[in-house]
Protein backbone atom coordinates (compact mmCIF):
# COMPACT_ATOMS: atom_id res chain seq x y z
CA UNK A 1 0.00 0.00 0.00
CA UNK A 2 1.26 3.31 -0.92
CA UNK A 3 2.03 5.82 1.85
CA UNK A 4 -0.82 8.39 0.72
CA UNK A 5 -3.58 5.60 0.42
CA UNK A 6 -2.29 4.15 3.59
CA UNK A 7 -2.92 7.70 5.41
CA UNK A 8 -6.54 7.94 3.62
CA UNK A 9 -7.43 4.55 4.34
CA UNK A 10 -6.39 5.29 8.34
CA UNK A 11 -8.10 8.49 8.62
CA UNK A 12 -11.21 6.47 7.18
CA UNK A 13 -11.10 3.91 9.33
CA UNK A 14 -10.61 6.57 12.44
CA UNK A 15 -13.30 9.16 11.14
CA UNK A 16 -16.07 6.08 10.82
CA UNK A 17 -15.12 5.22 14.95
CA UNK A 18 -14.77 9.12 16.05
CA UNK A 19 -16.87 9.79 19.09
CA UNK A 20 -19.39 12.27 18.47
CA UNK A 21 -17.55 14.62 16.52
CA UNK A 22 -19.44 17.35 15.02
CA UNK A 23 -20.47 18.15 11.43
CA UNK A 24 -18.68 21.07 10.02
CA UNK A 25 -21.15 23.35 9.32
CA UNK A 26 -20.46 23.08 5.46
CA UNK A 27 -21.09 19.71 5.62
CA UNK A 28 -24.38 19.31 6.60
CA UNK A 29 -27.65 18.37 4.41
CA UNK A 30 -31.06 18.84 5.07
CA UNK A 31 -33.09 15.47 6.04
CA UNK A 32 -34.43 16.81 2.37
CA UNK A 33 -31.34 15.45 0.68
CA UNK A 34 -31.73 12.25 2.10
CA UNK A 35 -34.90 11.61 0.91
CA UNK A 36 -35.95 9.43 -3.00
CA UNK A 37 -37.15 11.92 -5.52
CA UNK A 38 -40.99 11.17 -5.24
CA UNK A 39 -40.74 12.62 -1.63
CA UNK A 40 -38.89 15.43 -3.09
CA UNK A 41 -41.05 16.51 -5.53
CA UNK A 42 -44.15 16.36 -2.90
CA UNK A 43 -42.24 18.79 -0.87
CA UNK A 44 -41.35 20.96 -3.88
CA UNK A 45 -44.93 21.74 -4.96
CA UNK A 46 -47.26 23.22 -3.19
CA UNK A 47 -50.21 22.06 -4.59
CA UNK A 48 -48.91 18.72 -4.31
CA UNK A 49 -47.73 19.25 -0.53
CA UNK A 50 -50.26 17.74 1.90
CA UNK A 51 -49.20 19.62 4.54
CA UNK A 52 -50.34 22.83 2.74
CA UNK A 53 -53.55 21.78 3.84
CA UNK A 54 -52.74 22.78 7.49
CA UNK A 55 -51.17 25.54 6.27
CA UNK A 56 -54.65 26.64 4.78
CA UNK A 57 -56.71 26.22 7.91
CA UNK A 58 -53.65 27.95 9.74
CA UNK A 59 -54.70 31.08 7.47
CA UNK A 60 -58.76 30.52 8.89
CA UNK A 61 -57.70 30.06 12.28
CA UNK A 62 -55.03 33.24 11.81
CA UNK A 63 -57.88 35.61 10.75
CA UNK A 64 -60.62 33.92 13.36
CA UNK A 65 -61.50 36.13 16.45
CA UNK A 66 -60.87 34.07 19.85
CA UNK A 67 -61.50 34.26 23.48
CA UNK A 68 -62.94 36.96 25.82
CA UNK A 69 -60.97 39.47 24.32
CA UNK A 70 -62.61 38.49 20.86
CA UNK A 71 -59.51 38.84 19.26
CA UNK A 72 -57.88 37.66 16.16
CA UNK A 73 -53.53 37.01 15.33
CA UNK A 74 -54.71 39.32 12.52
CA UNK A 75 -56.11 42.05 15.32
CA UNK A 76 -52.15 42.43 16.65
CA UNK A 77 -50.20 41.22 13.76
CA UNK A 78 -51.88 42.36 10.84
CA UNK A 79 -50.78 40.27 7.55
CA UNK A 80 -48.97 36.97 8.95
CA UNK A 81 -47.24 36.98 5.37
CA UNK A 82 -44.87 40.22 6.16
CA UNK A 83 -45.46 40.44 10.38
CA UNK A 84 -44.40 36.68 10.55
CA UNK A 85 -41.77 36.67 8.15
CA UNK A 86 -38.62 35.11 9.55
CA UNK A 87 -40.41 34.45 13.06
CA UNK A 88 -40.13 30.74 12.65
CA UNK A 89 -36.35 31.08 11.93
CA UNK A 90 -35.97 32.15 15.46
CA UNK A 91 -37.59 29.87 17.35
CA UNK A 92 -37.47 28.62 20.27
CA UNK A 93 -36.32 31.82 21.70
CA UNK A 94 -36.12 33.32 25.33
CA UNK A 95 -39.14 34.67 26.88
CA UNK A 96 -38.10 36.99 29.55
CA UNK A 97 -41.94 36.50 31.31
CA UNK A 98 -40.78 32.58 31.49
CA UNK A 99 -37.43 32.94 32.17
CA UNK A 100 -36.92 30.15 29.94
CA UNK A 101 -37.07 29.44 25.99
CA UNK A 102 -39.79 29.08 24.39
CA UNK A 103 -40.93 27.40 21.40
CA UNK A 104 -43.24 28.30 18.53
CA UNK A 105 -46.43 26.23 19.20
CA UNK A 106 -45.58 27.38 23.65
CA UNK A 107 -45.36 31.37 21.96
CA UNK A 108 -48.62 31.03 20.21
CA UNK A 109 -50.58 29.62 23.05
CA UNK A 110 -48.95 32.54 25.57
CA UNK A 111 -50.96 34.85 22.93
CA UNK A 112 -53.34 33.11 22.67
CA UNK A 113 -54.43 32.88 27.08
CA UNK A 114 -52.71 36.47 27.43
CA UNK A 115 -53.78 38.19 24.62
CA UNK A 116 -56.93 36.48 23.34
CA UNK A 117 -58.05 35.35 26.77
CA UNK A 118 -58.88 31.93 25.49
CA UNK A 119 -57.45 28.44 26.31
CA UNK A 120 -54.60 26.84 25.19
CA UNK A 121 -55.14 24.67 22.27
CA UNK A 122 -53.65 21.31 23.04
CA UNK A 123 -49.90 20.42 22.29
CA UNK A 124 -50.05 18.13 18.94
CA UNK A 125 -53.86 19.06 17.97
CA UNK A 126 -54.67 20.50 14.43
CA UNK A 127 -55.34 23.63 15.28
CA UNK A 128 -51.99 24.10 17.10
CA UNK A 129 -49.94 22.71 14.09
CA UNK A 130 -52.37 24.42 11.84
CA UNK A 131 -51.06 27.80 12.96
CA UNK A 132 -47.42 26.93 13.50
CA UNK A 133 -47.20 25.69 9.88
CA UNK A 134 -49.02 28.74 8.68
CA UNK A 135 -46.48 31.03 10.77
CA UNK A 136 -43.78 28.39 9.74
CA UNK A 137 -44.59 28.87 6.05
CA UNK A 138 -43.52 32.61 6.58
CA UNK A 139 -39.94 31.78 7.10
CA UNK A 140 -39.77 29.40 4.14
CA UNK A 141 -36.04 30.27 2.54
CA UNK A 142 -34.89 32.04 5.38
CA UNK A 143 -32.12 31.34 7.39
CA UNK A 144 -32.49 29.51 11.00
CA UNK A 145 -31.03 32.28 13.49
CA UNK A 146 -30.70 31.23 17.05
CA UNK A 147 -29.98 33.72 19.65
CA UNK A 148 -26.40 32.79 21.34
CA UNK A 149 -26.43 34.68 24.07
CA UNK A 150 -26.07 35.01 28.15
CA UNK A 151 -29.82 33.89 28.51
CA UNK A 152 -29.76 31.50 26.02
CA UNK A 153 -26.83 29.49 26.81
CA UNK A 154 -27.71 27.79 29.69
CA UNK A 155 -30.38 25.90 27.76
CA UNK A 156 -28.31 25.72 24.85
CA UNK A 157 -26.16 23.82 26.95
CA UNK A 158 -28.10 21.72 28.44
CA UNK A 159 -29.98 20.35 25.01
CA UNK A 160 -26.82 19.51 24.00
CA UNK A 161 -26.27 17.65 26.47
CA UNK A 162 -29.12 15.70 26.21
CA UNK A 163 -27.92 15.23 22.54
CA UNK A 164 -24.65 13.34 23.32
CA UNK A 165 -26.06 11.42 26.76
CA UNK A 166 -26.95 7.72 26.30
CA UNK A 167 -30.21 6.89 27.48
CA UNK A 168 -32.42 3.73 26.99
CA UNK A 169 -32.29 0.43 27.61
CA UNK A 170 -30.60 0.49 23.48
CA UNK A 171 -28.16 2.94 25.74
CA UNK A 172 -27.83 5.32 22.38
CA UNK A 173 -27.61 9.36 21.93
CA UNK A 174 -28.98 11.23 19.53
CA UNK A 175 -25.06 12.09 18.60
CA UNK A 176 -24.40 8.38 17.88
CA UNK A 177 -26.80 7.89 14.96
CA UNK A 178 -26.76 11.55 14.02
CA UNK A 179 -23.14 12.73 14.23
CA UNK A 180 -21.54 10.23 13.85
CA UNK A 181 -23.12 7.84 11.64
CA UNK A 182 -25.21 10.48 8.87
CA UNK A 183 -25.34 8.89 5.65
CA UNK A 184 -25.90 5.23 6.78
CA UNK A 185 -28.69 3.19 6.85
CA UNK A 186 -30.87 2.03 9.82
CA UNK A 187 -33.08 -0.60 9.10
CA UNK A 188 -33.30 0.35 4.99
CA UNK A 189 -34.09 3.98 6.06
CA UNK A 190 -31.64 6.76 5.67
CA UNK A 191 -29.90 8.15 8.92
CA UNK A 192 -30.26 12.06 8.25
CA UNK A 193 -27.94 14.38 10.05
CA UNK A 194 -31.43 15.52 12.74
CA UNK A 195 -31.57 18.89 11.30
CA UNK A 196 -34.61 20.24 12.13
CA UNK A 197 -35.55 22.75 9.15
CA UNK A 198 -39.16 22.12 8.03
CA UNK A 199 -40.92 21.82 11.16
CA UNK A 200 -44.28 20.92 12.12
CA UNK A 201 -43.58 18.24 8.90
CA UNK A 202 -46.12 16.38 7.03
CA UNK A 203 -44.29 12.90 7.70
CA UNK A 204 -45.56 9.60 5.37
CA UNK A 205 -45.30 7.00 8.04
CA UNK A 206 -47.76 9.80 10.24
CA UNK A 207 -50.39 10.21 7.32
CA UNK A 208 -50.07 13.71 9.74
CA UNK A 209 -48.59 17.07 10.38
CA UNK A 210 -46.20 16.58 13.47
CA UNK A 211 -44.48 18.74 15.10
CA UNK A 212 -40.52 18.14 16.27
CA UNK A 213 -41.50 17.20 19.66
CA UNK A 214 -43.36 14.35 17.99
CA UNK A 215 -40.45 13.60 16.08
CA UNK A 216 -38.41 13.29 19.15
CA UNK A 217 -40.44 10.99 21.33
CA UNK A 218 -40.14 8.71 18.50
CA UNK A 219 -36.63 8.99 18.35
CA UNK A 220 -36.51 8.34 22.31
CA UNK A 221 -39.20 5.42 21.63
CA UNK A 222 -36.59 3.96 19.26
CA UNK A 223 -33.87 3.92 21.82
CA UNK A 224 -36.43 2.19 24.52
CA UNK A 225 -35.83 5.57 26.59
CA UNK A 226 -38.40 7.34 28.45
CA UNK A 227 -40.13 10.17 26.56
CA UNK A 228 -41.03 13.20 28.46
CA UNK A 229 -44.78 14.69 27.99
CA UNK A 230 -45.03 16.56 25.76
CA UNK A 231 -44.17 20.08 26.07
CA UNK A 232 -41.41 19.26 28.90
CA UNK A 233 -38.62 21.87 29.25
CA UNK A 234 -35.91 19.32 28.27
CA UNK A 235 -37.67 18.82 24.41
CA UNK A 236 -37.70 22.54 24.19
CA UNK A 237 -33.95 22.63 25.53
CA UNK A 238 -33.21 19.59 22.91
CA UNK A 239 -35.12 22.32 19.99
CA UNK A 240 -33.12 24.81 20.53
CA UNK A 241 -30.16 23.05 20.72
CA UNK A 242 -31.16 21.33 17.12
CA UNK A 243 -32.08 24.53 15.66
CA UNK A 244 -28.59 26.07 16.33
CA UNK A 245 -27.28 23.01 15.11
CA UNK A 246 -29.04 24.02 11.66
CA UNK A 247 -27.71 27.62 12.04
CA UNK A 248 -27.82 29.58 8.62
CA UNK A 249 -29.45 26.59 7.26
CA UNK A 250 -32.79 27.75 5.25
CA UNK A 251 -35.99 27.05 6.44
CA UNK A 252 -38.43 24.40 4.85
CA UNK A 253 -41.52 24.57 6.56
CA UNK A 254 -43.74 23.02 6.26
CA UNK A 255 -41.47 19.87 4.88
CA UNK A 256 -42.41 16.45 3.88
CA UNK A 257 -40.51 13.88 4.74
CA UNK A 258 -40.88 9.53 4.48
CA UNK B 1 -65.47 21.43 4.83
CA UNK B 2 -62.77 19.40 4.01
CA UNK B 3 -59.58 21.10 2.60
CA UNK B 4 -58.89 20.53 -1.09
CA UNK B 5 -56.47 22.01 -3.59
CA UNK B 6 -56.94 22.12 -7.02
CA UNK B 7 -54.00 22.41 -9.57
CA UNK B 8 -55.15 22.82 -13.04
CA UNK B 9 -53.53 25.02 -15.65
CA UNK B 10 -55.75 28.03 -16.18
CA UNK B 11 -55.19 28.29 -19.61
CA UNK B 12 -54.50 25.88 -22.10
CA UNK B 13 -54.30 25.75 -26.21
CA UNK B 14 -57.17 23.55 -27.65
CA UNK B 15 -56.08 20.11 -28.30
CA UNK B 16 -53.79 20.37 -25.80
CA UNK B 17 -53.00 17.57 -23.00
CA UNK B 18 -53.47 18.96 -19.21
CA UNK B 19 -52.85 17.62 -15.95
CA UNK B 20 -54.90 18.05 -13.38
CA UNK B 21 -53.88 17.25 -9.82
CA UNK B 22 -56.40 17.26 -6.59
CA UNK B 23 -55.73 16.96 -3.11
CA UNK B 24 -58.46 16.77 -0.31
CA UNK B 25 -57.96 16.37 3.08
CA UNK B 26 -59.02 13.38 4.91
CA UNK B 27 -58.62 10.97 7.47
CA UNK B 28 -58.80 7.60 5.57
CA UNK B 29 -59.77 5.70 8.63
CA UNK B 30 -59.78 1.99 7.11
CA UNK B 31 -62.44 0.29 9.83
CA UNK B 32 -59.05 -2.47 10.29
CA UNK B 33 -57.52 -0.60 13.40
CA UNK B 34 -58.38 -0.75 17.18
CA UNK B 35 -58.69 2.13 19.27
CA UNK B 36 -57.22 2.07 22.57
CA UNK B 37 -60.04 -0.56 24.21
CA UNK B 38 -59.30 -2.58 21.29
CA UNK B 39 -62.67 -2.19 19.95
CA UNK B 40 -62.21 -1.32 15.95
CA UNK B 41 -62.50 2.42 14.49
CA UNK B 42 -65.34 2.20 12.33
CA UNK B 43 -64.34 2.96 8.73
CA UNK B 44 -64.51 6.45 7.34
CA UNK B 45 -63.17 6.83 3.61
CA UNK B 46 -63.53 8.30 0.62
CA UNK B 47 -65.40 5.86 -1.68
CA UNK B 48 -65.92 7.73 -4.92
CA UNK B 49 -64.37 10.76 -6.82
CA UNK B 50 -65.55 12.70 -10.15
CA UNK B 51 -64.25 15.00 -12.31
CA UNK B 52 -66.54 17.12 -14.80
CA UNK B 53 -65.79 19.42 -17.42
CA UNK B 54 -68.52 21.80 -18.54
CA UNK B 55 -70.95 18.79 -16.91
CA UNK B 56 -69.31 15.83 -18.78
CA UNK B 57 -68.15 13.38 -16.38
CA UNK B 58 -63.92 13.07 -17.55
CA UNK B 59 -62.69 10.99 -14.77
CA UNK B 60 -63.83 8.99 -12.06
CA UNK B 61 -62.41 7.55 -9.27
CA UNK B 62 -63.53 4.54 -6.24
CA UNK B 63 -61.12 4.73 -3.47
CA UNK B 64 -60.62 2.26 -0.55
CA UNK B 65 -59.10 1.86 2.48
CA UNK B 66 -55.94 0.90 1.29
CA UNK B 67 -55.58 4.34 0.11
CA UNK B 68 -53.53 6.76 2.43
CA UNK B 69 -55.17 10.02 4.44
CA UNK B 70 -55.45 12.82 2.36
CA UNK B 71 -56.05 11.31 -1.05
CA UNK B 72 -53.87 12.49 -3.99
CA UNK B 73 -55.23 12.29 -7.34
CA UNK B 74 -54.00 13.06 -10.86
CA UNK B 75 -55.04 12.85 -14.49
CA UNK B 76 -54.68 13.72 -17.78
CA UNK B 77 -57.28 15.47 -20.34
CA UNK B 78 -57.66 17.38 -23.54
CA UNK B 79 -58.31 20.67 -23.44
CA UNK B 80 -61.38 21.28 -26.12
CA UNK B 81 -63.17 24.71 -24.86
CA UNK B 82 -63.43 27.05 -22.28
CA UNK B 83 -65.04 26.39 -18.68
CA UNK B 84 -65.17 24.63 -15.46
CA UNK B 85 -63.41 22.02 -14.04
CA UNK B 86 -65.50 20.54 -11.23
CA UNK B 87 -64.74 17.77 -8.50
CA UNK B 88 -66.69 15.69 -6.30
CA UNK B 89 -65.50 13.68 -3.17
CA UNK B 90 -68.12 11.30 -1.94
CA UNK B 91 -67.75 9.22 1.20
CA UNK B 92 -68.77 7.19 4.13
CA UNK B 93 -71.14 9.46 6.84
CA UNK B 94 -72.45 11.45 4.15
CA UNK B 95 -69.23 12.79 3.49
CA UNK B 96 -69.19 15.32 0.20
CA UNK B 97 -66.64 18.21 -0.93
CA UNK B 98 -66.64 20.04 -4.02
CA UNK B 99 -64.18 22.43 -5.84
CA UNK B 100 -64.56 23.69 -9.13
CA UNK B 101 -61.85 26.00 -10.92
CA UNK B 102 -62.52 27.93 -14.45
CA UNK B 103 -60.46 27.09 -17.76
CA UNK B 104 -59.74 29.29 -20.53
CA UNK B 105 -59.29 27.40 -23.71
CA UNK B 106 -57.79 29.28 -27.21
Amino acid sequence: MRPIAAVVFATAVLSATAIAAEIPLAERKSGYEFMGRETRAMQDDDTVNPAMLWVLDGEALWNRKEGSAAKSCADCHGDARASMKGVAARYPAFSAARGRPVDLEQRINICRTEQQQSTPLPLESKELLALAAYVGRQSRGMPIEIADDERTKPFLQAGRELFTQRQGQLNLSCAQCHDDNWGQKLAGAAIPQGHPTGYPLYRLEWQALGSLQRRLRNCLFGMRAISYPLGAPEYVDLELYLMWRARGMPVETPAVRP
Amino acid sequence: MARALINAPAKAKRGEIIEIKTLISHNMETGFRPDNTGKPVPRDIITDFICKYNGQEIFRAELFPAIAANPFLTFFTVATESGTLSFEWTGDNGFTANESVNITVE
